[in-house]
């Protein structure tokens, strides 16, 4: 697949993720050791990093799904471990979180699973109202038919294509995927790839893609990260990346990546 | 001498230390217990109140139950009426059966079996459930999407439990009642009218306000069991079926000392 052109909208002035000298250990074992980020207002930005070195930590931290041991977690300009639990509600609100077995509630339909936030975050809408946000976020994840599914009849990629539009469905500023990707086969996956860039297109957010499927990685990123051994350790293009000397990086690139 | 060596010195340490950490582990899981029944009581006062899950679980917990409540219920009426029959017969006492059968359905069994049904049906239902939506993250997943995944599952859950449990302890009763009724009416060739003209003599009103005190303590812990095993089950799908199982056992387990908790207070108030 060939990468990304980068997305034109990204203010650089405006960063809607600033994270520095993020520390989280679990028991003895330090995952992140000091990580500094910053994510730009309408970025993709793709973390990339062999399973077990954190990446899925990042994002559970960003939306206050973990707590960091130290270091400062900015999202929308708010510090995440300073909220109270109701300001925390309403940060998140503004935080889609796409989850890497899409965690759909398989005891709802697909119609109830969107209607789900709906119901508890924009009560004032009409009925009608809500039947056309679906719709619309339906459309745009292009699984119309599937409304009144029970997750079980659904393939991974369906899954994952209704995971993302339930997080759509209360128009996020941010997106945050985890592992999008993983266990799709390779047409799904590009599909998926063309959906997260769609997504960043068509309802301008700002998006970390934590992955370690490259291809996934050079089609979405408008920058890349590299985290090894709790650090970032490259960032760039996904070419400037790559072209790194680190014999890491390039072991990480020579044993994943399919063109 | 090795025996001699280790116990004078490093066993006896590293055995304090093991014991040391099990206690830990135990005073830590009293406070997790501790903080999750505490949590519920302060969620459950304080609105959003999620009335569609709770009607939804009095149906899963409630009419769900009834079949096997039914049949249990109604076997457990004629084989308590069956096996009495011998002993009081031998007094010549047949005619006292169904205020036998009455004093030990509503006083115990009624409540103790519709307990210990419900917490192995409903129990594991429980368990089981929110262990898997712990593992697929869907109780994740409600967090992050700013609901509040404690007032939606567990909530309702317990609340459900413990509303459903007495109103189906009510049906055993009844049921297990007429069980009774149609074994005495076979050999003794009583009434439906005298029978229980007699079942309602032999219990006072503390004993039907007891057996409804009982059902409501067990409801409430079968609920809170489950939901505690569930929402805290560890990942992977290993922890579903020991939240499932331990929710089962440990429900069972409580029902017991309570129900024995239970009988000595009534019987203290009976007493005075």
């Amino acid at each position: 697949m060939r990468a990304k052109e980068i997305n034109p909208k990204i203010d650089r002035n405006e960063k809607v993720i600033f994270i520095r000298g993020l520390q989280k250990a679990f028991d003895e074992f330090e995952v992140l050791k000091g990580v500094n980020l910053d994510l730009y207002k309408g970025e993709n930005l793709v973390v990339l990093g062999r399973s077990g070195t954190g990446k899925s930590v990042l994002i559970k931290i960003i939306s206050g799904l973990l707590q960091a041991d130290e270091g400062q977690v900015n999202v929308l300009g708010r510090e995440v471990s300073k909220l109270t639990s109701k300001e925390l509600d309403a940060l998140r609100l503004k935080i889609g979180f796409s989850f890497q077995n899409s965690a759909l509630y398989d005891s709802m339909t697909v119609k109830e699973n969107l209607e789900f936030p709906l119901e508890r975050h924009a009560k004032d809408m009409s009925v009608n109202e809500r039947n056309e946000l679906i719709d619309v976020v339906l459309d745009a994840v292009g699984l119309s038919q599937a409304l009144n599914q029970m997750p079980s009849e659904l393939s991974g990629g369906q899954r994952k294509r209704i995971g993302i539009a339930r997080t759509l469905i209360l128009r996020p500023d941010i997106m945050l995927y985890d592992e999008p990707t993983a266990g799709l086969d390779p047409i799904t996956s590009i599909e998926i790839n063309k959906l997260i860039n769609e997504v960043q297109r068509r309802f301008n957010t700002s998006s970390i893609i934590i992955t370690h499927d490259l291809t996934c990685a050079r089609a979405v990123g408008d920058r890349v990260v590299m985290l090894l051994d709790g650090h970032f350790q490259r960032q760039g293009t996904f070419e400037e990346v790559f072209a790194a000397p680190d014999e890491r990086i390039q072991a990480f690139y020579n044993y994943n990546f399919i063109d | 001498m090795d025996l001699d060596k280790d116990k004078s010195g490093n066993v006896r340490t590293r055995r304090r230390h093991v014991t040391t950490r099990r206690l830990d582990k135990i005073f830590v899981e009293l406070a997790s217990v501790y903080r999750f029944i505490a949590r519920f009581f302060k969620e459950v006062l304080f609105p959003p109140y999620e009335f569609r899950e709770i009607i939804r679980q009095c149906y899963e917990i409630g009419v769900r139950s009834l079949p096997l409540i039914s049949l249990t219920g109604f076997i457990i009426g004629i084989v308590f009426t069956n096996q009495s029959r011998p002993s009081l017969a031998g007094f010549g006492a047949t005619a006292l059966l169904p205020a036998l059968i009455s004093v030990a359905i509503v006083r115990a069994m009624g409540p103790l079996v519709t307990a210990l049904i419900a917490a192995g049906r409903v129990g594991s239902n429980i368990g089981a459930e929110l262990g898997s939506m712990r593992v697929t993250e869907q109780i994740d997943a409600m967090e992050v999407s700013a609901t509040n995944p404690f007032k939606f599952l567990v909530v309702s859950r317990v609340l459900a439990s413990t509303l459903m449990i007495p109103a189906l302890t009510m049906y055993t009763t009844f049921v297990s009642l007429l069980g009774g009724y149609l074994n005495v009416h076979q050999n003794e060739l009583t009434t439906l009218t005298t029978f229980f003209y007699q079942v309602f003599e032999a219990i006072t009103f503390l004993d039907i306000i007891a057996s409804s005190v009982k059902s409501v303590i067990f409801g409430f812990t079968i609920g809170m069991v489950g939901c505690y095993k569930g929402y805290n089950s560890s990942k992977g799908t290993e922890g579903v079926g020991k939240a499932a199982n331990s929710s089962v056992v440990t429900a069972m387990f409580l029902i017991f000392i309570e129900e024995l908790l239970i009988m000595q207070v009534i019987n203290a108030i009976r007493a005075f």
